[in-house]
């Protein structure tokens, strides 16, 4: 098996930031409330003309001039979203014909929030095995477009943005050293969108019941997060040989703060080894692994050897962690 | 046993929520008294349901108000 690892980041996040005061307006709520029990302070919306594929092309293109490859090279295109422009076809077609990427596989992938997490995953076994060199993986949604703007408890946690990565064969005992995949069907109904698949599809009453948005049982999917964050990332560190003490960076899934910090807490690592940036997101779905380990490769806190944690937790349910060695400079 | 129970739950109130031990009284409502949100309770029960080895179901764990309810509850499960 081939070492396999980050050879780029890229991300885009939307121009139009709505901040806690802006949702004052829309819900009753305010900025204290949303900070102490969220931690986030505001999040990006995609403009009316943008879609998911656009944000996609966007964070890939710049995860390409990072990595030096150009789209040509790549074989293989996962899109990880849970709002892909349309049913079908599949968001990764849209984004290969865009960036050109004529030789590549495509195909959408849907595991929610953990949906970066199983598509770098699933990418990189295709590269291990040496059937394909280059591959982009895409996490991406614009949730705004499936939130109902008139539900308090939901519409003030999430945000819209895109990062991606481009994976390839890196030197021996880099890159991933473990994967930990995981579902519980059992809590599906915890956090979904009721209607417009083939179960509900859409009419007229479903449109007027707001069943085409986000609706979740806040506290049980906090539980299961707290306690899921820390147990995957012992699992992926166990299978890659290593212990808590070992990690240079844990990036979790950004989807409250609190639900970090009591993970943290129980798991036992330093703050300081935690990425964090809902604060200025709210949670992007699968967009928000990406888009905080591209922030942290920016700004320069990344060093070739460290050992990385991402660790992501979602609606399926699904969650999973993978321990990476960080192959770059 | 009550007051091993009341011991152990109010360990575990006093360290999560950074309160003085002289407020966690039977009769302290965790919200009102002891200053706990909607979350702080979340993760306080998650802890009791380690420390005990029992599980609280979302619709008892709304029942809770005051530190004595926990400790009566957390008894009642035990036995």
């Amino acid at each position: 098996m081939k070492s396999v690892g980050i050879l780029g980041t890229g991300a885009y996040l939307p121009e139009k930031v709505v901040t806690n005061k802006d949702l004052e307006k829309l819900v009753d709520t305010n900025d204290e409330w949303i900070v102490t029990r969220t931690g986030i302070r505001e999040r990006r919306v995609a403009a009316p003309d943008e879609a998911t594929s656009d944000l996609a092309v966007k964070a890939a293109q710049r995860a390409l001039e990072h990595a030096g490859i150009s789209a040509e090279q790549i074989d293989l295109i996962i899109v990880a979203t849970v709002t892909p422009d349309m049913f079908f076809p599949a968001t990764a077609c849209l984004v290969q014909d865009r960036l050109g990427a004529s030789k590549a596989a495509t195909f959408d992938l849907s595991a929610a929030c953990t949906g970066f997490l199983y598509g770098v995953s699933t990418a990189a076994q295709f590269i291990a095995t040496g059937v394909y060199k280059y591959a982009l993986v895409i996490g991406v949604d614009c949730l705004s477009r499936i939130l109902d703007w008139t539900d308090r408890s939901t519409c003030i946690l999430f945000g819209d943005g895109a990062g991606a990565v481009v994976l390839g064969p890196v030197e021996e005992g880099y890159g991933f050293r473990s994967y930990e995949l995981r579902g519980d069907g059992s809590g599906g109904d915890l956090l979904k969108v009721p209607a417009g698949g083939s179960r509900m599809p859409a009419t007229e009453e479903t449109v007027k019941q707001r069943l085409h948005s986000v609706v979740m049982e806040g506290r049980e999917v906090f539980k299961f997060a707290v306690r899921v964050l820390s147990t995957a990332t012992e699992e992926a560190l166990k299978k890659a040989g290593l212990t808590k003490e070992n990690i240079d960076f844990l990036i979790p899934h950004q989807a409250n703060i609190r639900i970090i910090e009591a993970a943290v807490k129980r798991f036992g690592l330093d703050e300081n080894k935690v990425i964090v940036n809902l604060d200025r997101y709210g949670n992007m779905s699968s967009a928000s692994i990406p888009v905080a380990l591209n922030e942290a490769v920016e700004q320069g806190r990344l060093k070739k050897g460290d050992t990385i944690v991402l660790c992501g937790f979602g609606a399926g349910l699904t969650w999973g962690a993978t321990v990476l060695k960080w192959s770059l400079e | 046993m009550a007051e091993n129970t009341f011991e152990r739950v109010k360990k575990i109130i006093v360290e999560h929520l950074d309160v003085d031990p002289a407020e966690v009284t039977l009769e302290a409502s965790v919200k009102d008294d002891l200053g706990a949100d909607s979350l702080d309770v979340v993760d306080l029960i998650m802890q009791f349901e380690d420390e005990f080895g029992l599980e609280i179901s979302d619709e008892e764990a709304e029942k809770i108000s005051t530190v004595g309810d926990i400790v009566s509850y957390i008894e009642q499960k035990q036995q």
